[in-house]
């Protein structure tokens, strides 16, 4: 099968590809960013999804499957620009799938789409709508980017879309939101509150990217580990230390000082929990991931 | 030296829950806060208040159960005397999930512990999944305005809400009806301030004649009656949901009747209950 990957460079999307490359998949690859571990064998595009170029890509190469991965969280990009990649990048994807024949679209999303709020149910379902966004203003262009690729659903029922909003990956290298979060010895919470979090070892989020695409999923997912924990149980898991502050507090201290920086809103997050269902992806793929968590915190633990 | 006995420590490590390595459940039950949890309840139960706990024996012991019963003093100690009967006295020994009035996981400190110990937050989204995952959950249909009786009004039932019905024949839950007796007198609400308690966040602040909400060591009873079974779908008209909630209101106030008359038998031998 030939893939095409936008949004290639990040840390989860070049493991995706090495991971097609040996199962013997032709790999293309587009991401105007520069990175210096490119996968053995992957062919890759330096060009903006947005711009001509990229379309010149699905012309050429004609990809039977795109894993669309170009989006980024306020903690990467911020301002307009973030919401021109995530919103106009999905849509010129979605333009291009149509308009070049390709078969089947999985767009990696994120969990968070759901919200943090006091009063949401723990599980959340693929059929709930997001929550909570007039308070963490930053998520509506990713939340936005979701309920856009979902519309293909429809408009392109010849296509096969998935959805898949995953939940933060943790893995050595610490990419990604939570990793990002946890790259400190000292991580900061808000004191009196300690919601759960849940999370995958980076090589089971590939393994569920990979199935998505060999199962030919349709539909909305939500793809999730074995269960969620308490942040506080994750930092001294994982060998690091919490910093309990009066949230008043954080918010002036977050950015400073090596603690991580975290959008406005973005202290909801730190309140309440965003816990996932993720039977149904496991049901109609057979997902296992093969690290629970407490494997998972290991492989991130600082040396004591 | 820890806060609980070896008791608590064993009948903990006997629940049967799904806890993983690190003693958490997938709801983010925590096995070290259960300790904790049922080590302070245990000398209130036993010693504070003497619970007595008559009729365990209708509680299954595993599976999925509704406990419903009535709501009785100020501040929710009928709720916690319930979670450690159950853990105490029930062989093995069963969590007890409550559904907390929503207002509680927006409080810092109190949310988070609450939820390290089965006690979330009452939407019908939890109250849904909690049975199919077979839990034992514990519903007070009175709700807020149930623990806002006053002492005068302590034996009464106001009414039931009738959510837990539709749960209850929707997942083929079986209830188990519960009399609770105690709370008014150990703190007996004399008035109900709403405006002080809207500033503390909470829905109420009972006052009682020593002014705080602090309970008497009165003795109390829990008594649990037959499960009732409902067939249904859950989807029923309105009315009749309502009739089938009038017959768990009918157990539960049969419970409290005969308990107290029993009570009354006990210390007053050949008079009637008033």
């Amino acid at each position: 099968m030939r893939v095409l990957i936008p949004g290639v460079a990040g840390g989860l999307a070049r493991q995706v590809a090495a991971r097609l490359l040996r199962l013997g998949h032709e790999v293309i690859g587009i991401d105007p960013r520069r990175f210096w571990d490119v996968p053995d064998g992957l062919e890759l595009y330096p060009v903006d999804v947005r711009k001509r170029a990229a379309e010149d890509v699905f012309r050429k190469r004609r990809p039977d499957a795109v894993v669309h991965m170009a989006t980024v969280t306020s903690l990467q990009v911020q301002g307009d620009e973030r919401d021109r990649i995530n919103l106009g990048g999905t849509r010129a994807v979605f333009d291009h799938c149509r308009t070049y024949g390709v078969k089947q679209v999985v767009f990696v999303g994120r969990h968070t789409f759901y919200g943090a709020a006091p009063d949401a149910a723990l599980y959340h379902t693929e059929e709930e709508p997001p929550l909570a966004l007039a308070s963490f203003p930053a998520l509506a262009d990713l939340v936005a980017a979701d309920l856009y690729a979902a519309t293909s659903l429809w408009r392109d029922p010849s296509m096969r879309t998935s959805v898949l909003r995953m939940v933060y990956t943790l893995g050595p290298a610490l990419h990604g939101t939570l990793g990002a979060f946890l790259r400190g010895r000292v991580v900061p919470i808000v004191l009196g509150y300690d919601p759960l979090f849940q999370f995958l070892h980076e090589q089971d989020a590939v393994s569920a990217i990979v199935l998505a695409l060999e199962k030919q999923l349709r539909g909305l997912y939500n793809v999730a580990g074995l269960q969620p924990l308490p942040l506080s149980l994750i930092i001294r898991e994982s060998g690091r230390t919490a910093l309990p502050l009066p949230e008043f507090l954080l918010e002036r201290v977050l950015g400073h000082g090596g603690l991580p920086g975290l959008p406005p809103g973005a202290l909801s997050h730190l309140k309440f929990p965003i816990v996932v269902d993720g039977r149904r992806f496991r049901e109609e793929t057979g997902f296992a991931p093969t690290r629970d968590e407490v494997q998972t915190l290991h492989d991130i633990q600082l040396p004591r | 030296m820890t806060p609980w006995s070896l008791e608590v420590a064993e009948r903990v490590d006997r629940l049967e829950l799904p806890f993983n390595a690190l003693g958490m459940d997938p709801w983010g039950v925590s096995r070290g806060h259960l300790k904790l949890f049922y080590g302070l309840l245990e000398p209130l139960y036993r010693q504070y208040f003497r619970v007595k706990s008559l009729g365990v024996s209708n509680v299954p012991p595993r599976g999925r159960a509704m406990l419903v019963g009535n709501h009785s003093g100020g501040i929710a100690m009928d709720g916690a005397m319930v979670i450690a009967s159950m853990f105490f006295d029930q062989e093995p020994p069963r969590l007890v999930q409550g559904m907390a009035e929503k207002f509680m996981n927006a409080l810092p400190f109190a949310a988070p512990l609450s939820w390290r110990v089965g006690q979330f937050t009452g939407l019908p989204e939890h109250a849904l999944q909690l049975l199919q995952d077979e839990r034992l959950l514990m519903v007070f249909p009175e709700g807020a305005r149930g623990t806002a009786k006053l002492y005068k009004e302590r034996y009464s039932l106001v009414d039931f809400g009738t959510g837990f019905m539709r749960l209850a024949l929707q997942t083929r839950t079986p209830i188990i009806p519960f009399g609770f007796l105690g709370g008014g007198a150990a703190i007996p609400t004399v008035a109900n301030l709403y405006k002080v308690g809207k500033l503390l966040g909470l829905p109420y602040l009972p006052v009682t004649p020593w002014v705080l909400p602090v309970p008497l060591p009165v003795e109390m009873e829990v008594h649990y009656g037959t499960p009732l079974h409902f067939e249904g779908t859950g989807d029923e008209d309105d009315s009749v949901i309502q009739r089938y909630v009038e017959q768990v209101k009918a157990a539960v106030a049969g419970l409290i009747e005969g308990a107290r008359t029993e009570r009354h038998a006990r210390k007053h031998p050949g008079e009637q209950a008033r």
